[in-house]
């Protein structure tokens, strides 16, 4: 058992299916056999200590649900997670491990109890890990917490309806750095903020990275608040990753053609007035994907073989691609 | 004489504890076929002015003061049923949730047919052939086939170009379109946008783009609107506005938002938040998150002035415009 | 603390409401009457000596032969009629209460456990539900007594009579409360709050009491309050019926009961003021709870 390993969470070949079926009897009675979504489909990652790996993606990409299986809310229906070397599932039973990890989770609204106190809200994994015992002590550590995230201690007395998004979006980091954890699931943190709120909260989790060295699976469907987190960066397409690798370099060299066509889709300000043909058609849905690779009904590069074939993870300078037309050279633009 | 003049615009809340002003003093017009985009964060007012245009401020939020003219006509005292007339004839309305405009007991022909003959004496034949040509344009495949279908047999996607048909049928003079594109994926944005800007060209439609998204507005309007707390902080033309912000809150805005073309360590950031209604500051509503701030802007409250080639709601371009 | 409630819109609304406001005094006119029975009342029902069939069924006081000793006459015994309402009403109101409260928390418990596990602890629990809400409340309660009757040797289920009415009609209100919680408890577990506590790793009974249970209370409380009025009515059905109370324990369907008899030999006062106080009580609480309804419901402000 090894306490400080360098890779944080390591994921390998995860599947996870979700029961899409309807109930028993209507099934019985129309003769349907059972139906499965495919929400994640042989995702692997590993994420080294202090570093934040990214996933981008548009909705129905399985994205939220990699978050929730890499805190262990779900588990894998095939595959293996590991968090600092040992299987998920045992790291969790143990409270001195589960404790190092926890979430900041999409909606400032819904993510903080509306009839806890901000205190109680931020002691609840001081309380539930039992790491203080004095009230006092408890105290002291919930009024450090918020004035770390930018919070007066004296705001532990409010409930979250007096808070704006931003400032409950910090109670919540609050709450998650509360237990103390090196590892953090970031799910869609600041998608529900406004552009000039959205910088801040940014900042402030890039900031608290480098003081307490956390490591952070950030998940996110726009492209440039990913480029701005991200050190290595995974882009998911129906339920599968189609290409992984170093952000800026993704970014710089986008070679997954699915990869190409978001960078190209997404409005941007250094765009001013430049007009572009946008790609067309729209994400499948994940209970009937295609056959062969997923994303072949909307690419231009697609032939027979893309048709048939998934095409396997391939490793291209430091870029993982699954992608037959990157393979086979015919991707060069 | 513009399309579209909004002189002074105040929009009230009354609540028990005091009137809220929501607008203050908006002004700005639309010439035909121009895009205006109006951004701002959550609580600008920025879809408050959009409704209030159109005629459909929820109550009891209503117009307290100013004027607002279509073509020359004030259109912001009229009785409801000939603001309801020029409700999709001359104004169309897009909004963000395609399911809200779309009637779900109704086909999409029906309700594109129904439009087009309230504005257009056309027989039924002639406007249904109508409603297939505009579906074909908006891009819906196999548009013959599918204009019986019901709202919920489309994508998201798919909807809101049913809603973008429906909302220019009438071939309106002005669409206002509020956070057209929020709901939908990134992929899918870019195709609504480009057709929403290419059809209004084509039809010389005006359109005010109410969106927090700055991406959007930089790519399809020709001219934009900062709003900040009621007011218009910040109001030219959108390569100005993006590239060279005069006011000090456009100046952070574009500063906020990550890029995707290059990466900082740190993203600019305006510390604390936009204030409430209840609590609007004296002076300038910006001043207090202002790092340019001065004695002026906290007694007194800027109106919109020259600042270059925009015009700006801030004391910094007082001294500029002195000799005048 | 105080001051700040005083200063809510919930307060605020009570206010501008005279509906509220009315319905409120009367509700709390009655419970102060009631629970303050053996101090305010004129006179004793329940003390056989101060009885005297020498007063027997007197009329009000404003009719011609009635005196203010007797503001609302007496019966056929002689007991006067405003102090046995008010000591009937204290007997309704309590088996109300606790009729509610034994119906909320059998409710809420079920509402919660299937709403928070799902699967097939909820389709059991549900199905269960359903098919009791399939039953008239009336049936459920006259079959309850009915079976207590058979079972309990006879002195005994005299002195237990209260407890098995709360029970019958308890256990035939609690479906609506665990439909009710069951729903809110749906929308609640998949907030990120919820998930926020798992990856922490509590245990789903501390969940379920700490963070859902204090979330979903808010609709509960409302059909309680109306259904408090429909369980005085349920309690003065039966005992009109003659499976409630017995005369010498007398609700106000008791002495709806009794009076009955006499409303067609002229001593109509018997029966019509408990009639009146049931209907005024019973009418006023439902008003509270129409009020309280709207007033906690976003969407209606």
């Amino acid at each position: 058992m090894s306490e400080t390993s360098a890779v944080v969470l390591e994921a390998t070949g995860v599947t996870r299916l979700f029961d899409v079926s309807r109930p028993w009897l209507q099934r019985v009675l129309v003769g349907e056999k059972r139906r499965h979504l495919r929400a994640v489909d042989d995702v692997s990652f590993a994420i080294p200590r202090g570093t934040t790996l990214a996933l981008v993606g548009e909705s129905g990409c399985g994205k939220s649900t990699v978050a929730r299986l890499a805190v262990g809310l779900y588990g894998p229906s095939s595959g293996d997670i590991r968090f600092e070397g040992q299987a998920l599932s045992a790291a969790r039973s143990q409270a001195a491990l589960r404790r190092r990890m926890n979430m900041i989770f999409q909606d400032p609204y819904a993510s903080l109890n509306p009839r806890w106190r901000v205190r109680d809200i931020v002691a609840e994994p001081i309380r539930a890990f039992r790491l203080l015992s004095s009230a006092a002590e408890i105290d002291a550590r919930v009024g450090e917490l918020l004035t770390q995230v930018g919070l007066a201690a004296a705001d532990g007395e409010k409930y979250p309806h007096e808070f704006s998004g931003g400032q409950r979006q910090r109670i919540s980091i609050a709450r998650a750095l509360s237990s103390e954890p090196d590892f953090l699931v970031c799910d869609e943190p600041t998608s529900a903020l406004d552009v000039s709120v959205q910088a801040q909260i940014l900042n402030l989790m890039k900031e608290l990275q480098q003081r307490l060295g956390l490591t952070y699976l950030f998940i996110s469907h726009n492209l440039a608040v990913v480029r701005h987190m991200a050190d290595r960066l995974g882009v998911m397409y129906l339920g599968r990753i189609v290409e992984m690798g170093p952000g800026e370099e993704v970014f710089r060299n986008p070679r997954h053609p699915y990869t190409r066509m978001l960078l190209e889709a997404i409005p941007d300000l250094d765009m001013v007035g430049v007009a572009r043909t946008p790609v067309g058609g729209e994400v499948p849905s994940p209970i009937n994907p295609p056959p062969g690779c997923p994303f072949h009904p909307r690419c231009k590069l697609a032939n027979d073989r893309c048709r048939v074939e998934k095409p396997a993870h391939v490793r291209v300078g430091e870029v993982e691609v699954a992608c037959h037309a990157v393979q086979e050279g015919r991707a060069e633009a | 004489m513009s399309l579209l003049d909004v002189q002074d615009l105040t929009v009230e809340f009354p609540t028990r504890r005091g009137v809220l002003r929501a607008l203050d003093g908006v002004s700005f017009s639309i010439e035909a076929g121009e895009v205006l985009g109006v951004v701002g964060e959550s609580g600008a007012g920025k879809s408050l002015t959009g409704a209030a245009i159109i005629g459909l401020l929820e109550p009891p939020g209503r117009v307290a003061g100013g004027r607002i003219l279509l073509d020359g006509a004030r259109i912001d005292d009229l009785p409801a049923d000939r603001m309801r007339a020029i409700r999709g004839k001359q104004i169309g309305a897009i909004f963000q949730d395609p399911l809200t405009t779309l009637n779900p007991l109704y086909s999409i022909g029906r309700q594109l047919v129904e439009t087009i003959q309230t504005h257009l004496r056309l027989s039924d034949r002639d406007a249904r052939a109508r409603a297939v040509k505009w579906l074909e344009d908006v891009g819906i495949p196999a548009a013959r086939e599918r204009i019986d279908a019901y709202p919920h047999e489309f994508s998201g996607g798919m909807r809101q170009r049913v809603v973008i048909a429906l909302a220019l049928c009438a071939e309106p003079r002005l669409v206002i379109a509020d956070e057209p594109t929020t709901a939908l994926d990134v992929s899918i944005q870019a195709q609504i946008i480009a057709l929403l800007k290419n059809l209004a060209r084509e039809h010389g439609t005006s359109v005010m783009l109410v969106t927090h998204d700055m991406g959007v507005i930089a790519e399809t309007a020709d001219r934009v609107a900062v709003m900040y707390a009621g007011r218009i902080a910040e109001i030219g033309p959108v390569r100005e506005v993006v590239k060279h912000p005069a006011h000090p809150y456009s100046e952070g805005l574009m500063g906020s938002i990550p890029s995707l073309t290059h990466r900082v360590e740190r993203l600019r950031q305006i510390d604390g938040a936009m204030p409430r209604l209840t609590a609007i500051p004296q002076g300038c509503a910006f001043n207090p998150r202002c790092e340019k701030v001065f004695d002026r802007c906290r007694v007194e409250r800027p109106d919109l002035m020259e600042a270059g080639r925009s015009r700006a709601a801030c004391w910094l371009y007082a001294a500029e415009n002195a000799h005048v | 603390m105080l001051a700040r409630f005083l200063d809510s819109d919930f307060v605020y609304s009570f206010r501008r409401s005279p509906v509220a406001v009315v319905s409120t005094l009367v509700v709390l006119a009655c419970v102060v009457g009631a629970v303050g029975a053996p101090w305010l009342a004129p006179h004793n029902p329940f003390d056989l000596a101060s009885l005297s069939l020498m007063d027997s069924l007197q009329p009000p006081v404003f009719m011609a032969d009635g005196t203010a000793a007797h503001l609302l006459g007496t019966d056929d015994q002689g007991r006067d009629v405003l102090s046995a309402i008010m000591y009937g009403t204290q007997i309704s109101l309590m088996i109300g209460f606790l009729a509610i409260i034994f119906a909320l928390v059998v409710g809420i418990t079920v509402g919660l456990v299937a709403g928070y596990m799902g699967g097939a602890v909820d389709a059991l629990l549900m199905r269960v539900t359903d098919v009791q809400l399939t039953f008239p409340s009336i049936l459920i309660a006259l079959l309850v007594d009915g079976v207590a009757r058979a079972v309990l040797p006879r002195d005994f289920h005299d002195r237990m009579q209260i407890y098995v009415l709360v029970f019958a009609i308890g256990i035939a209100r609690w479906p609506q409360f665990a439909r009710t919680v069951r729903g809110s408890t749906l929308v609640e577990r998949g907030r990120e709050y919820v998930m926020a506590a798992k990856v922490i790793g509590l245990s789903s009974p501390r969940i379920m009491a700490s963070h859902i249970l204090p979330n979903v209370l808010g609709p509960v409380l409302v059909i309680a309050t109306l259904n408090l009025g429909l369980a005085i009515l349920d309690e003065a059905t039966l005992s009109f019926l003659g499976v409630g109370l017995p005369p010498t324990q007398p609700s106000l369907g008791t002495l709806i009961r009794i009076g009955n008899d006499f409303l067609f030999s002229g001593e109509w006062w018997v029966t019509i003021f408990p009639g009146v106080m049931l209907a005024v009580m019973v009418l006023s609480i439902n008003l509270l709870g129409d009020w309280l309804r709207d007033a906690l419901n976003p969407r209606l402000r």
